[in-house]
């Protein structure tokens, strides 16, 4: 059972990271990006890229990689936001201007498809590791084994978090982005340049979803669809948490993995992403407007 | 004669291609007054609003603010030049407390937050009392009233108010003017536009009468609220629509 939960919550960390970007993206630009998972799959292969010619110093402690990988974490993460900002401005830019909402969403399963075949290509469809070296998993409590890179993983993803917060409510920028989420009209007569604050909810959302999709590399493996497997937990997640709430993407996040790793307990592994599935249905009937989202 | 706070010099407007609502509209605001713009539903009130606001571009004639053209600034442009607006609905951010929605009324201005945070807590006393609550969840006096606040932040020269009165109980409408009226002795220069005749032309100075997209007439507030023509040209309009 302890077990269960920590696998859940190291499966909650990256879930969260992912489900924020596609929680501001949908509630600032309104549409659901299924290319999001993508940026995950980029994040990881970008890191994949650069961790070996960044993969100076010895290992730090018992994780599999030394301080070089937390440079490779912030290259990847500017790589990614880039990447984002790049997708908007070839893809969606141009589609905003047209009154067909549903053309976006078609044009990021679009996006998808090609990002992850763009993976492929460069990178081939095998699965790929940061490293050989075998992860010892230390017990922590009782009948609970977890190796310190998971450890790493769980805390950088709640330092990022508290991060995230701090921007939204304490900066400028955070505040207009709010500002945007909340009343896009009002945010422009008040002088909030919404073009601005477009690109910056691709840096944020990219950013993030590099760091979850290296911390899925990390603690599980990196294929060039694992983007796509996530994105539907991800939706799952920002659904379940009330979608534009970015808190609500984060608790979402850890339902969501604490419920696929616990549902093993009961339930065929090959079940497991059914359970997302359920759970999302059960609050869209329930609770439409999920558990942090505000009623219409 | 002394410089104008805005001229609105025949300007034309509208929301789609070939289709004018503004058909020459020409009004003026001088520094350190009330003007109420006053019109029959679909007379193109909001749409004056909106273009003086930068949210509609102007087809042709030309928008001076203090003698700058300020014709087809985009919106967050005009905020950097000292327009306030407060629009008639959804004029809250409703999910951030009402002191967030004041700081966001100097977001081009920052360094005069605390002192415009002071200056609007002495107008609007309830906001202080209620500055950590969301604004989503303020009754519709309380929400106009953070609205005319952030507007009030931006430190602006002109002050552009759309429908006011809008959705409020008499009481509360008289409240709104009253407050209005304190806005304008602060030094602020004020454009109204209201359906409420009444109410909006006892604080104003001058009025205009907006039908068919043009101005058709114009003067003192007292005169216009006595003059039969007005009352034919707006509420002969409304009968019209009844």
């Amino acid at each position: 059972m302890g077990q269960y939960i920590a696998d859940g919550i190291i499966l909650g960390a990256t879930l969260s990271l992912g489900a924020i970007g596609l929680t501001l993206t949908f509630n600032i630009l309104r549409f659901a990006n299924f290319a999001h998972g993508e940026l995950l799959t980029f994040g990881a292969y970008f890191g994949l890229a650069l961790a070996g010619p960044l993969a100076f110093g010895p290992n730090i402690g018992s994780l599999t990689f030394g301080w070089g990988f937390l440079l490779v974490l912030v290259l990847a993460a500017v790589l990614t936001a880039g990447l984002a900002v790049l997708i908007d401005f070839i893809v969606f830019r141009v589609l905003r201007r047209s009154d067909v909402a549903v053309a976006l969403v078609i044009a990021s399963f679009g996006a998808s498809l090609m990002l992850r075949n763009v993976v492929v290509f460069i990178w081939g469809p095998q699965p790929e590791y940061y490293s050989r070296a075998i992860a010892i998993a230390k017990p922590i409590l009782p009948g609970v084994r977890v190796t310190s890179d998971e450890i790493f993983v769980v805390v950088l993803a709640a330092v990022l978090m508290v991060a995230l917060h701090l921007f939204l409510t304490r900066t400028r920028l955070g505040k207009a982005m709010r500002a945007v989420s909340d009343n896009a009209l009002l945010a422009q007569v008040t002088g909030v340049n919404v073009t601005n604050v477009i690109r910056m909810v691709w840096v944020v959302g990219g950013t993030l979803a590099a760091i979850g999709g290296v911390f899925y590399g990390l603690t599980v493996q990196m294929i060039p669809t694992m983007g796509f497997t996530l994105i539907l937990p991800m939706f799952a997640a920002a659904i379940l948490g009330g979608i534009g709430s970015v808190y609500g993407a984060v608790l979402g996040g850890m339902v969501i993995g604490l419920a696929e790793s616990m549902s093993v307990m009961w339930i065929d592994p090959g079940y497991k992403p059914a359970v997302a599935f359920a759970l999302m249905f059960l609050i869209l009937l329930i609770l439409p407007s999920g558990i942090l989202g505000e009623r219409a | 004669m002394s410089e104008l706070a805005l001229s609105v010099e025949d300007v034309v407007a509208g929301y789609v291609p070939g289709v004018d609502i503004l058909r020459g509209v020409a009004l003026e605001v001088r520094p350190g007054e009330i003007v109420t713009v006053l019109g029959p539903n679909g007379a193109g009130k909001s749409t004056l609003i909106k273009v003086v606001a930068g949210l509609l571009r102007v087809r042709s004639g030309a928008l001076k603010l203090f003698g700058k053209d300020i014709s087809n600034l985009p919106a967050h442009r005009m905020v950097g030049e000292g327009v306030g607006y407060v629009p008639q609905t959804n004029n809250v951010f409703p999910k951030m407390s009402v002191e967030e929605n004041l700081e966001l009324g100097a977001y081009v201005r920052t360094r005069e937050i605390r002192r415009g945070l002071e200056q609007v807590y002495v107008t609007f006393p309830d906001l202080q009392r209620l500055r950590r609550q969301a604004a989503g969840r303020l009754s519709g006096g309380q929400r106009q009233m953070v609205a005319i606040g952030r507007a009030l932040m931006l430190q602006p020269r002109l002050m552009l108010l759309d429908e006011p009165s809008a959705g409020l109980s008499p009481l509360l409408v008289g409240h709104v003017f009253d407050k209005i009226r304190e806005v304008r002795e602060i030094g602020v220069t004020i454009l109204i536009v209201e359906q409420n005749a009444k109410a909006a032309l006892a604080i104003s100075d001058r009025g205009y009468v907006l039908a068919e997209g043009k101005d058709q007439v114009s003067g003192p507030a007292q005169e216009l609220l006595e003059n039969p023509e007005v009352g034919e040209l707006y509420l002969g309009a409304r009968k019209g629509l009844a």
